[in-house]
């Protein structure tokens, strides 16, 4: 056990380390996820002259915090993974006696890290400008958005970390990320809250991992009303699914990896 | 103790076959044809605990695939093979702690960060407890005189103390085998010769199985007493470098400075001429004749310098590479 704890410790410490080495690209990458921000100024423009169901503050309060879930869960492990396999960078790491998914891991949750200083500094930019859209969420909504914000990451971890196993096979598995990112833009919430999706539409919608990746934590942190232990289980099952999906690709892609010459 | 076993080992890949023009690239687009290389073909070998065994062959000859198949990375096609006790591709923990594989062109320390942030990390995959790291650390940073440098970001050392740097981090973990793919590779002479160094006195020190490839035959002459030559996938010699040597360039050069001029047909009773220079003439001579041919060129002509050679050992492995003479 403690020597999980000390691995922890170490790659945690050393990735931060790695990131910080890259503070401007972080900022430049806090500013790049900023498009909600301006589907925000779009939606607030909407609301004002159309009735959706939302006041416009509330879509200011609804896209600020999604864009502060998308910093929160942000996940590029495949074009990492892509590149390992491609230069057989992925060979050496084969070699150590730990599992090459917890060096991503780490990367991703320093980077976090990392990011938060440039994530809190934007939000308190934009509070200062518009003082009208700030809200204090309560406790327990709090706590379940940083539950939900945790889970969402998993889970979207686990299914791009699933595709980046299709680089084994094919040189660009980053392609069905792009096909992926389609979906995510419309499904998610990100380009517009599933409160103003018809009926049906949002009800399939619902059943895809995609809106517990953004609109589920940030309707939590705003209040919204959710069906929280739907989106829950909705999460755990596609979290389950691509887990045991990753570890079958896993498997059948390192035997390939190996026939074609590692 | 045998230390690696490799029977029948071979390796088949399949390579996709692309023709040129647009309409080879029409075709392979819709149809990926493949034909099966045979990289490794029937390898077999045993090396003791504590051996330091070169490893030659030209390029593509199927060294590299060997290696990656004795360090568990690529599964054999067909045969045999066992590595400190384990079978590689299986690729347990208990194996991975006893083993390195260092290629020369890959590294695995991280670019922008000083090469102990790296160290850090295999230090905790490892389980090595920190005072033991420490202990380690400072040895190996001595042996191979990288004091100061493990402070500086990976990126800006020099190739040669990346190259250390990437042996120390490999090394860390005192593994008992080592599979070293082209360690010098790009490294000047002195780079080269202070690794050499290192790895002698790594494997006097903790008696590692050493199997090592390089081109440069002078990390071959000064580590190894045994190699392989492989060939096109097949292993056409095991034994001393010496054996090499007497197999492959049974011929030796004499280089005489006579004090007079001789006609060519007389001298060509004592070997063949090889090149005539003024007084100077370089016999080949074979092996088994030499020390009787010296004798008499001594005794029956007037001698004024003369020098025995062996061919460079470059010359005789690329003669082996070209020709692949199968013993």
């Amino acid at each position: 056990m403690n020597q999980m704890f000390r691995k922890a410790r170490v790659l945690l410490v050393t990735y931060y380390a790695l990131m910080l080495e890259y503070r401007a690209e972080l900022f430049f990458w806090t500013l790049s996820g900023s498009m909600s921000l301006i589907m925000m100024g779009i939606w607030m423009e909407a609301a004002s002259s159309g009735r959706f169901g939302l006041t416009p503050i509330d879509f200011v309060r609804y896209f600020i915090a999604v864009f502060t879930v998308r910093q929160l869960t942000i996940v590029w492990v495949i074009w990492n993974f892509e590149e390992e396999v491609v230069q057989g960078r992925l060979s050496p790491q084969l070699l150590q006696p730990i599992d090459p998914v917890w060096r991503h891991v780490a990367q991703h949750l320093s980077e976090r890290v990392a990011r938060g200083p440039f994530l809190l500094a934007v939000l308190g930019l934009f509070f200062a400008l518009y003082p009208q859209g700030f809200w204090l969420p309560s406790l327990g909504n709090l706590l379940l958005f940083v539950i939900v914000v945790i889970l969402g990451f998993i889970v979207r971890f686990a299914i791009q970390y699933t595709s980046a196993m299709l680089a084994f096979w094919t040189e660009r598995a980053s392609a069905i990320e792009q096909l992926w990112f389609l979906l995510y833009l419309f499904l998610s919430g990100y380009i517009a809250p599933l409160e103003v999706f018809p009926p049906v539409v949002r009800e399939i919608a619902l059943w895809t991992p995609f809106p517990y990746f953004l609109h589920f934590p940030a309707a939590i942190l705003m209040g919204l009303p959710v069906n929280v232990p739907r989106g829950l289980m909705t999460m755990l099952g596609w979290g389950m699914i691509f887990y045991s999906l990753n570890r079958w690709l896993w498997r059948r892609g390192l035997k390939h990896y190996s026939g074609m010459g590692a | 103790m045998q230390s690696i076993v490799a029977q029948d080992l071979s390796k088949v890949y399949p390579v996709a076959v692309k023709e040129s023009g647009l309409q080879g690239t029409w075709r392979h687009f819709w149809q990926r044809t493949y034909r099966d290389v045979k990289a490794v073909q029937n390898v077999s070998f045993d090396i003791a605990a504590g051996e330091v065994v070169g490893f030659l062959g030209a390029n593509g000859a199927g060294k590299t695939t060997t290696l990656k198949m004795l360090a568990g990375l690529i599964h054999p096609s067909s045969g045999q093979v066992r590595v400190a006790g384990h079978v590689p591709f299986r690729r347990q923990a208990a194996f991975l702690r006893k083993i390195t594989l260092v290629m020369g062109q890959k590294q695995q320390l991280l670019w922008d960060l000083p090469a102990m942030d790296s160290l850090r990390i295999n230090a905790a995959v490892y389980n090595i407890p920190e005072r033991e790291f420490r202990l380690r650390l400072g040895e190996l940073t001595q042996m191979l005189t990288l004091e100061g440098k493990l402070t500086q970001p990976v990126r800006k050392l020099s190739l040669g103390e990346r190259m250390k740097a990437e042996l120390l981090a490999a090394l860390l973990h005192r593994p008992q085998v080592l599979f070293l793919d082209e360690p010098t590779l790009g490294l000047d002479v002195n780079a080269q010769a202070s690794v050499r160094d290192f790895l002698r006195e790594y494997n006097q020190r903790y008696q590692a199985t050493v199997l090592l490839t390089s081109h440069y035959m002078a990390d071959i002459t000064a580590l190894c007493r045994r190699v392989l030559l492989i060939h096109a996938g097949q292993l056409v010699y095991d034994g001393s470098l010496d054996g090499l040597l007497e197999r492959f360039a049974p011929y030796r050069e004499v280089k005489v400075d006579f004090a007079q001029e001789y006609p060519q047909e007389l001298l060509s009773n004592y070997g063949e001429i090889e090149a005539v220079t003024g007084q100077m003439v370089s016999f080949l001579v074979r092996r088994e004749k030499l020390t009787k041919t010296v004798t008499r060129l001594l005794t029956e002509l007037d001698v004024a310098d003369l020098t025995v050679t062996d061919p460079p050992i470059e010359q005789v492995v690329g003669q082996v590479f070209q020709t692949g003479v199968v013993s």
